[in-house]
């Protein structure tokens, strides 16, 4: 309990959350924060992060109680895409235990083991494969019946385990509870990587779909976000933003909120300013009273010439292929096509704005806080307020879906700066301009594609070069200046290191996509990439960003797979050949090859080329688009077919019907995945069609949801269709990130089968859609 | 009147929420949002955008559904309020909360209070709208998960038992 302020410690005894409280009620006893104790034991074996429970000790991720109750341990946190559900489920098959007695606990720096951030589809690989919390249930498992046999007398073999209860096969009544064996004491166990997993054929718990617990306290209105801590004695805060890209404060007059009922203090650091007061009423009006003189800011390039601005700026380029005989291919070739697609800056847009809960007293902090990352979070705070990381205690707390680096990490700085200011517990929810017009965006980019046909319309060499705007990122180890409030105190983001000419490659990695999926990916002599082109070349431009860049959901994936999915169908219409049939043409990866036919054979695709017959250039007209990805170049395999009506005198585009195909490995949870599939492949629609982060010469202006185009509630919602593929005997990959992906691609191939025209730059405005639809001619 | 003014721009104000009456001290103009979070403790109405755009701070006041983060608590003083909590519990669920939960319609949940509540004062008038009625009733209400195929259908699932 040292970690906790009084207050903490008072509000954990509050809600009933006590450590020694909380584990009696999971049926856990592995109490002991004494010299001896669990605490200790773990930090001898070292982890990731200083203090952080061990990786390759089996007491590090389960414990089981007296009353047999299980308690988990993940470093992989829900933020509403359902994984705490999963990894339940998860422990619940590996130890053969019932999914209800599994109590989930993640993403706490005094209890959890490290596993850096919950991001970037990697939680069903992380613990779902061969290691983490799936090794540890099976060592748990093997262990707990190596125990039953010398209780029992009976060889392991004779054995069953269900039910936390291990049985004689023979004679069911001769049985010894999990409770019975270890309840309430240590493993004292090295994760077996040889423990056997449970076979997927076998499974009972997971691959069903298993209802998420927490949905019922939702939709009751009992559900604790991070918006609802409520410490005793906690104080609002709020922040005072500058006015413009790279304001500096001038002078800050405290006099100006004088009068404010319940103001506390104004707090100034650098350029972080904020106030905080008793009551978040009192915090709102003392910060938009509060008197600021502000220097002016840096300007911003504008926003109509932005794409072409990128390609100017020092760059620090990378290759991801080079067969060295691309432009010599191109020369040769029968036909070259060429098209640029454009992808703007887009937002989290995170439904409730960011908050967080920060109590620093003395030299010991507690945070309550929805970061996808507590430990980068615990490192980073400390150095942000002079403490030592081990007395900063930071516990996640669910903030609204996220979808990547909203505010959640920022906003955590806010409150902790201004805790640390006061010394009392402060909580601090963000405006919704403040959210919008500081959060690190997704990148916007510029995308050249170049490609060479041979005389049968084959593709025979393909070129592909981006310009991408950077600045930031997750406060990793070290660099708090990577968010707006870490820089605003005085620290700096992430150096940015112009580069040119790249070097070669010297592996393949397509964690990006930037490698299209119709090329062999060829480097060091061996061809990793899905698809058969050889000659081949990716040249990468990283620039440096006017604003706050960071992983919005498909990062850079979704931006690149738009270009050389639209560009394929582009291809293929020049050629007059149906875009499925010319995806089967160029792929050579069986999974990839599957998915594509999968959702076409769900979708009814009729075979012909795109665009189809125009019957009209005027009114509604109908079409149908494909596109597919292999996420992160090895994280799951995604075909979808889009279905739009668009009406050629407005430029409006309806969605009608979407078929998404996934395979995703042994599906731990198909209804889990159905809503990660649906939601993903709406949202990518919204992004799609009308998300775009706007701004004058000084400032951010789509900083709300008038100014910021996000499809609403209640739109013409498309049917969705999602296929899933059972894979038992393959690793599991994630499942969050696949049919956003390849939905803009789809929609624009649709688009351009209904009507013959091709819309390269994202969002398709109604605007760009009847300029698109003018420019045919 | 349910409010009285007293020092220092505070008001004794009584809000009768989910059938109960709290009598509380508090600056007339402060929105009814803060005075249900921070001073009656309630989960179900959460801070989005403070803008009244996006529909996450609902109540049902005299059956309409409103956007407490613009709604000062004086206007409403005395009212009766309906929050999610008031609907229905985890044990006894409304028809709205239960078919949500079979329909396991959600991702995050911060949207679900917006958009339960905007359905129920909706359905509650028009218990016979048909499905581009009721979209169009959620027109402005937010859901960024996207988990609007899930929830469109639990509405439709709980509008025919609220009819029967």
């Amino acid at each position: 309990m040292n970690t906790f302020t009084p207050d903490a410690r008072a509000a954990l005894g509050h809600a009933g959350l006590g450590r020694r409280d909380f584990l009696k009620g999971a049926g856990a006893l592995i109490v002991g924060f004494s010299a001896g104790g669990l605490r200790t034991a773990k930090a001898q074996f070292g982890g990731p992060s200083p203090g952080a429970p061990a990786m390759n000790r089996l007491d590090s991720w389960i414990a089981i109680g007296a009353d047999g109750g299980v308690t988990a341990y993940s470093g992989k946190e829900e933020l509403g895409q359902g994984i705490a559900t999963a990894q339940a489920q998860l422990v619940a098959e590996e130890l053969s235990v019932p999914f209800d007695r599994v109590n989930l606990i993640y993403c706490d720096t005094a209890l959890t083991p490290d596993q850096a951030y919950t991001a970037g589809s990697q939680s069903h690989p992380a613990n779902f494969n061969q290691n983490n919390l799936a090794q540890a249930g099976a060592t748990a498992r093997e262990a707990l019946l190596q125990l039953g046999s010398k209780r029992l007398g009976v060889s392991v073999d004779q054995l069953t385990a269900a039910d936390g209860t291990i049985r004689v096969k023979s004679d069911p009544l001769r049985a010894v509870s999990y409770g019975e064996l270890v309840g309430g004491k240590k493993f004292n166990l090295t994760l077996n990587p040889n423990a056997k997993r449970k076979p997927v054929r076998e499974w009972t718990v997971l691959g069903k779909p298993v209802p998420r617990p927490d949905i019922r306290e939702m939709v009751t209105g009992q559900f604790e976000f991070v918006h609802n801590v409520r410490v005793p004695g906690m104080l609002h805060g709020k922040v005072v933003r500058p006015p413009a890209v790279g304001a500096t404060v001038v002078s800050v007059d405290e006099s100006s909120v004088k009068n404010v009922a319940g103001l506390v203090k104004v707090v100034v650091r650098k350029n972080f300013v904020g106030v905080v007061a008793e009551k978040a009423w009192q915090a709102i009006q003392a910060a938009t009273q509060l008197k600021v003189t502000w220097a002016p800011g840096v300007g911003l390039p504008d926003q109509a010439g932005f794409y072409n601005h990128l390609r100017t700026l020092p760059a620090r380029d990378a290759l991801l292929v080079d067969s060295g005989d691309v432009d010599q291919t191109l020369a040769g070739a029968a036909t070259v096509v060429k098209a640029t697609y454009l992808h703007p800056y887009q937002m989290h847009g995170s439904m409730g704005s960011s908050c967080a809960v920060a109590d620093v007293q003395g030299d010991k902090a507690t945070l309550w806080s929805p970061t996808q990352g507590v430990w980068y979070q615990k490192s980073t705070v400390a150095l942000l307020l002079g403490l030592k990381a081990e007395n900063v205690h930071v516990i996640f707390r669910r903030g609204s879906g996220c979808y990547g680096l909203n505010g959640a990490d920022t906003v955590t700085y806010d409150a902790a700066l201004l805790s640390h200011a006061v010394g009392k517990p402060v909580r601090v929810q963000l405006s919704r301009k403040d959210e919008m017009a500081w959060e690190n965006y997704g990148n916007a980019y510029v995308m050249d594609e170049r490609v060479g046909l041979d005389g049968q319309g084959n593709i025979i060499a393909w070129h592909h070069e981006s310009w991408s705007p950077s600045l930031g990122n997750r406060p990793g180890p070290g660099t708090p200046g990577n968010i707006i409030t870490g820089y605003l105190a005085g620290f700096q983001p992430q150096a940015f290191a112009p580069r040119t000419p790249a070097p070669p490659p010297t592996g393949f990695n397509n964690n990006n996509n930037g490698v299209p999926s119709y090329v062999a990916g060829g480097v060091g002599g061996r061809s990793r990439g899905t698809g058969t082109v050889k000659s081949e070349l990716v040249l990468t431009h990283t620039v440096e960003s006017p604003f706050w860049t960071g992983p919005l959901r498909s990062p850079n994936r979704l931006q690149n797979t738009f270009a050389h999915e639209c560009f394929l169908d582009e291809l293929a219409a020049r050629v007059k050949a149906d875009p499925v049939e010319y995806r089967l043409r160029h792929l050579k990866d069986a999974r990839l090859i599957e998915v594509v036919k999968e959702a076409a054979k769900a979708a009814n695709w009729e075979t012909r080329p795109s665009p189809q017959p125009l019957p009209r250039k005027t009114g509604v007209v109908t079409g149908r688009g494909m596109a597919c990805v292999l996420y992160e170049g090895d994280n799951g395999y995604s075909a979808l077919v889009a279905e739009v009506e668009v009406n050629q005198d407005t430029g409006r585009v309806t969605v009608k019907r979407l078929v998404a195909c996934n395979d995703v490995g042994p599906v731990s949870n198909p209804d889990g995945l159905r809503n990660q599939i649906e939601g993903g492949a709406l949202q990518g629609l919204s992004r799609a069609l009308g998300e775009e982060v706007t701004w004058d010469s000084e400032k951010v202006t789509s900083v709300d949801w008038r100014t910021y185009h996000t499809l609403p509630m209640g739109f013409a919602v498309p049917k969705i269709e999602a296929v899933l593929l059972d894979r038992p005997d393959a690793e599991a990959t994630g499942a969050g990130e696949t049919s956003i992906t390849v939905l803009a691609a789809a929609l624009g191939n649709a688009i351009f089968d209904a009507t013959g025209a091709r819309l390269r730059q994202i969002p398709f405005t109604t605007e760009r859609v009847k300029k698109a639809l003018a420019a045919r001619g | 009147m349910g409010f009285d003014p007293t020092l220092n721009g505070m008001s004794a104000i009584t809000l009768k929420v989910n059938g109960r009456s709290h009598k509380l001290d508090l600056d007339p103009s402060t929105p009814l949002l803060y005075a249900l979070s921070d001073d009656l403790a309630l989960n179900g109405p959460k801070f989005g955008c403070g803008l009244g755009q996006c529909g996450a701070c609902t109540v049902i006041v005299k059956g309409q559904a409103i956007r407490s983060c613009i709604t000062p608590v004086r206007s409403v003083a005395g009212a009766d309020i309906t929050t999610l909590e008031g609907i229905g519990t985890a044990d006894k669920p409304h028809p709205l909360q239960r078919a949500f939960i079979e329909e396991q319609a959600a991702q995050c949940g911060f949207c679900v209070n917006g958009v339960i509540l905007t359905a129920k004062a909706f359905l509650d008038k028009n218990p016979k709208a048909t499905e581009p009625e009721i979209e169009q009733a959620l027109s402005g209400v937010l859901c960024r998960c996207f988990a609007s195929v899930r929830m469109l259908r639990a509405i439709q699932k709980a509008g025919q038992e609220m009819a029967r």
